[in-house]
């Protein structure tokens, strides 16, 4: 074994002693990876069921009654009918009903008459815009199926003038969840990269551990590959717990393959650590470092790496931004690899991406720790 | 500051600047050509000469390795055409400095032909010292003109510095904090570059070959630098790896390193949990895994207990000896006097280079003891210090227990007793020169006696009551006992000192007495009133000063005064009339609006003193007030001290200088917790005395008092051990 692969052996036991002693590596490195993914599996959901709603029944016709029902039923709301709409003017104003659907007086008259037009009142509360759309749409679906019901019911044929058969492909149920959590996994693998290697570089610098390193034979680029390989197992460890958590507790699909996903994942996480590496040779500070890892790691990601922001609707300066960021192309690679497959025309060049990203951090890194200790 | 009689002619033209200008070496040099003939009288008979004097036998300890007969002889051969200078002192100076070692007893006494000056006129460092028949060695390390700035603006960090460092011989690196110390380490470790100025160290560039040169240097930071969640061995290997050792060599350099550092019971306990002393012996183990040429340590004596001192100086003694060149630098002026040679640095200029006893030379037979004191009160050491002071020819005064310490400007005649008012029995007797002497002498003396600060005072009414109390004061944290039933009381303008090797429960009392910490169990009082009851009554009667800077280093000075007058409670002309006092009295008026964090350190501690005797308290606590400081600024605050005291304020102190301690009427000696010894520092020192040690230092006695704790708690827990054994077998 040469002298240098040696000085980088003892590097990485030293490392691994530390993580196995240092509860802070096993917190960010094992726990957050849990916490994040429960998290933003169960609080990113953009589906929507049991909105409240207030029914205004100002008609106590059997139809308007019949009506009722329809909307009672369904699970996408959770419904409370009352005569009047003052009734619910105090909780609309509260938020503690989203809307109201008022069938009024007329109901049953308008109803009887042939062609006549939607004879009930939908308002929404608009300070959420999504849950507005939501609640029409969904009244207009009751309202059509009540009626074509009720006129196979009579017999008759229920007249629709356009037939719209949608085809949604790769994510068919139309889950919010499948294509949210994956881009979810490389919001949380960035944070964790970061955070993994920015605190414990820069804890080096705090203690005066790293100067005392960097007087002996040990060069930066062996310094920063001995660090580097304990905390990418622990990484790709992170990786597979955030994976795991998304399979079995939120029922994700995942169509790749498991290789895949690690030759993606070991590139992204090559870029997350140097982004902590980065971070932490400038700072030197575990204070600054960890506010630093969260500002510059996580933030960016979220808003630009296509998590839930499209960057192709993005202002083209910003979108160039979002180029930057490693995390883009891992989101990217991840809602291919659980909704459509092993994509390798569409994974290759996000890799290259994420593997320019990477080469660049670490370039820095080691300009910075060359033999500059103040 | 006060110039005071530091700005009184010495005779040399450094000395005659006032005390806060920085001379310029080419100043300096004029006052350095050292009479050497002293230097070499060195090996005079040291037993019967200790026996005069009280300040020299910790040196005599601090370099144990005993000049060996023939080195001696060749020094003694040397030191010949010295003979008057042998008569001219009668105390113990010479068993001092008959100890720095053989290597310099043998081959660095001054040719007695060539008086060499320290530093030449053009500001590069002492011409080699060759002793007869003896070659220089060839210098590891050569600087010129080395100039380091950190960031645009300010002062370089390093200016000009030219020196050069053999191998065999302990390099002093000498200055107080800022001085530069640091900086010229890094530079020598090839961790830094320096901006102007050429450098080598083991015949390398550093700038451009620092791997080659870390493969061949071992350094030890300032910051403990290794592993703490590493245990020892685990940190061993680490090094021995990265070094390259081979694993052949392996078992052996461990058992050797071990042994050598006394840490071989302790291979398996993690570093984090190793006492001062000990962190600083794997640090150096580590850093001598290959045996390196090249030894540097920055600030190795930091935190470590005066034991472990003597014995890190004893290692790295032996491995000077083996001729590996060490770089040493320290703050602490006393061990200077261990050195071989020195380079002493002051705000990046280096101020000296050369022998230490070079330097001391400079202001032999001017530094005198006022003693005969002992039949006054406590406060009278002060007054007459004060008054000398204001003496003409006294450049520099301290308080060494009960008696006065005086340097004299040169050519100076000796100080009128009776204008000190120091009684019938007052006598002048000639010491030994220190190394702090001739700092203060180059820098042109210390500040004046008299205290602004305290004149500015109204005097303390007589309270009749121990001002500060402390009754069975004990904590525990979980398991572990960090102060157990401390008892001590202080009487008014008396100043108290806590001593005692860290973690010994120091701090954790010093807390228990501000109320900054719950005891559990015990009592503090402050002026008769429990800390941590009543509102805070007991803690409006306080000034306290924090070791660590406690100010907010964000906002001005002026900002930081008005906001601690306000916290104190001051209000309208009385606020602005204390804060408007303070800047006048601390001079910060040109920094007013400077950032705390942006002060030097001594002004960050005038003004952290100042935050904290705003409100005049009528008890002060200080916690190592003056780590770290230049001498001359220690010298202000002491006096600031003193003349408080004698206003009938009462002082808390913490230190672990022992020149500090000095000042303390008396000292509480705390060791594991418990209060193992209390008394002046004079009882202390004349508790363990022996006919081999006749005269202790306050040092020496600091070390008998927890060697002899530690024997007793050892013999308890054999008697504990065979009681138990009895009781089994009955």
């Amino acid at each position: 074994m040469s002298a240098s692969l040696r000085r980088v052996a003892a590097i990485m036991v030293k490392e691994v002693l530390q993580i196995v002693r240092d509860p802070s590596s096993i917190l960010i490195g094992v726990i957050l990876p849990i916490f994040l993914t429960l998290l933003s599996g169960f609080s990113t959901n953009l589906d929507i069921d049991h909105v409240s709603i207030g029914l205004v029944l100002e008609d106590s016709s059997p139809e308007a009654r019949d009506l009722a029902a329809s909307f009672t039923a369904t699970k996408y709301f959770s419904v409370r009918v009352a005569h009047d709409r003052r009734v619910f003017a105090k909780d609309m104003i509260s938020g503690k009903v989203r809307g109201l659907v008022v069938i009024p007086q007329t109901f049953s008259r308008d109803l009887a008459q042939a062609g006549a037009s939607v004879p009930f009142q939908v308002i929404a509360d608009g300070s959420e815009p999504n849950t507005a759309q939501f609640l029409q749409n969904y009244a207009q679906g009751v309202w059509l199926s009540w009626m074509q019901v009720r006129a196979e019911g009579k017999g008759e044929q229920f007249a629709q003038p356009v037939r719209l058969i949608p085809r949604t492909w790769y994510n068919q149920e139309l889950v919010s969840l499948n294509s949210l959590l994956p881009g979810g996994m490389a919001i949380n693998l960035t944070l964790i990269g970061a955070l993994l290697t920015a605190l414990v570089v820069a804890r080096e610098w705090e203690r005066g551990t790293m100067e005392a390193m960097l007087a002996t034979p040990v060069g930066p680029l062996e310094m920063l590959a001995g660090k580097l390989a304990p905390y990418f197992l622990l990484g790709m460890g992170a990786m597979l717990i955030c994976l795991g958590i998304t399979l079995v507790v939120f029922g994700v699909p995942f169509r790749g393959s498991i290789l895949a996903l690690l030759a993606v994942s070991a590139v992204f996480m090559v870029s997350a650590l140097g982004l902590g590496l980065f971070i932490s040779s400038v700072a030197r500070n575990q204070f600054v470092a960890a506010q630093a890892a969260i500002l510059a790691a996580f933030l960016p990601a979220y808003f630009l790496s296509g998590y839930v922001f499209e960057p192709s609707g993005m202002p083209w300066p910003i979108e160039l931004l979002s180029r930057i960021i490693a995390a883009r192309y891992y989101v990217s690679c991840l809602k291919t690899l659980f909704l459509v497959g092993d994509a390798w025309a569409l994974l290759l060049p996000n890799m290259g991406g994420m593997a320019l990203i990477a080469l660049v951090l670490l370039g820095l890194t080691l300009k910075n720790t060359a033999r500059t200790v103040a | 500051m006060n110039a005071g009689p530091g700005g009184l002619p010495t005779g040399s033209p450094a000395s005659a600047k006032p005390a806060p200008a920085q001379p310029e070496p080419a100043a300096v040099a004029p006052g350095l050509v050292a009479p050497t003939a002293q230097a070499a009288s060195a090996p005079a008979a040291p037993a019967q000469s200790m026996s005069q004097d009280s300040t020299h036998a910790a040196q005599a300890q601090s370099a144990p390795v005993q000049p060996a007969p023939v080195q001696a002889a060749s020094a003694q051969a040397a030191s010949a055409p010295a003979a008057p200078a042998q008569s001219v002192s009668q105390d113990s100076t010479h068993a001092a400095q008959a100890q720095p070692a053989p290597a310099q007893a043998g081959s660095s006494q001054p040719d007695p032909g060539q008086p060499g000056p320290g530093l030449s006129s053009s500001g590069q460092p002492g011409p080699a010292l060759s002793g007869p028949g003896q070659p220089e060695p060839a210098a590891i390390i050569t600087a010129s003109g080395l100039v380091l700035r950190y960031g645009k603006a300010g002062p370089p960090a390093l200016d000009g510095i030219s020196a050069s460092i053999r191998p065999g011989r302990i390099t002093g690196l000498v200055g107080p904090d800022g001085a530069g110390k640091t900086s010229l380490m890094r530079l020598l470790a090839g961790l830094m570059d320096a901006q102007e100025g050429s450098l080598s160290v083991l015949g390398l560039n550093p700038a451009t070959h620092s791997r080659e040169l870390h493969g061949r240097i071992g350094y030890m930071p300032q910051k403990f630098g290794l592993y703490e969640d590493l245990t020892v061995a685990e940190n061993l290997r680490l090094y021995s790896e990265v070094r390259g050792l081979p694993a052949a060599e392996r078992a052996a350099t461990f058992e050797r390193l071990l042994g050598f550092t006394g840490l071989a019971p302790f291979t398996t306990r993690l570093a984090g949990r190793l006492s001062g002393g000990m962190k600083q012996k794997l640090g150096l183990a580590c850093a001598m895994i290959k045996r390196p040429e090249l030894l540097l340590l920055d600030e190795p004596s930091v935190g470590v207990d005066p034991i472990s001192r003597r014995e890190l100086w004893r290692m790295v003694r032996a491995l000077a000896d083996e001729g590996i060149g060490v770089v040493w630098s320290t703050s602490y002026l006393d061990e200077a006097e261990g050195c071989d040679e020195v380079l002493l640095l002051s705000a990046g200029k280096l101020l000296f280079s050369g022998r230490p006893k070079e330097l001391t030379s400079r202001v032999q037979g001017r530094v005198l003891q006022v003693r005969g004191l002992s039949g006054h009160e406590g406060g009278s050491r002060r007054a007459v210090l004060r008054r000398a002071l204001s003496l003409p020819g006294v450049i520099d005064g301290v308080i060494q227990g009960r008696h006065v310490r005086l340097v004299l400007g040169a050519g100076a005649p000796p100080p009128d007793l009776a204008a000190m008012r120091a009684g019938d029995e007052a006598v002048l007797t000639p010491v030994a020169p220190r190394f702090e002497d001739a700092f203060l002498d180059i820098l042109g003396g210390g500040p004046g006696g008299v205290s602004a600060l305290a004149q500015g005072m109204q005097s303390k009414p007589e309270s009749g009551h121990n001002m500060v109390e402390a009754r069975g004061l004990t904590k525990r944290f979980g398991e572990f006992t960090a102060a157990s039933d401390i008892t001590f009381s202080i009487r008014q303008g008396e100043i108290f000192g806590l001593l005692g090797p860290n973690g010994a429960g120091k701090s954790t009392t010093f807390k228990m007495m501000c109320g900054l910490l719950k005891p559990t169990g015990g009592q503090a009082l402050v002026d008769s009133l429990v800390l941590g009851k009543g509102k805070g009554a007991a803690r409006a009667r306080l000034g306290y000063m924090a070791q660590k800077f406690s100010l907010y280093g964000t906002l001005s000075v002026r900002q930081n005064l008005d906001f601690f007058s306000g916290v104190y409670g001051l209000a309208g002309a009385a606020r602005s009339r204390a804060v408007e006092g303070m800047i006048e009295i601390f001079g910060l008026g040109p920094l007013l609006s400077a950032s705390a964090d942006e002060l030097p350190l001594g002004f960050k501690q005038r003004l952290a003193l100042a935050c904290a005797v705003m409100h005049e308290p009528a008890v002060l606590f200080l916690d190592e007030p003056t780590s770290g400081v230049d001498p001359i600024t220690r010298r202000e605050f002491w006096t600031h001290i003193n003349g408080m005291v004698e206003r009938g304020v009462t002082v808390m102190v913490t230190t672990h200088f022992m020149d500090e301690a000095e000042y303390c009427d008396r000292i509480a000696l705390v060791y594991r917790g418990r209060v193992i010894a209390m008394g002046s520092p004079d009882d202390l020192k004349e508790g363990v005395a022996r006919p081999e040690l006749p005269d202790p230092s306050l040092e020496d006695a600091f070390i008998a008092l927890v060697e002899r704790d530690d024997e007793q708690r050892a013999e308890k827990e054999r008697a504990q051990a065979g009681a138990a054994k009895s009781v089994a077998a009955a």
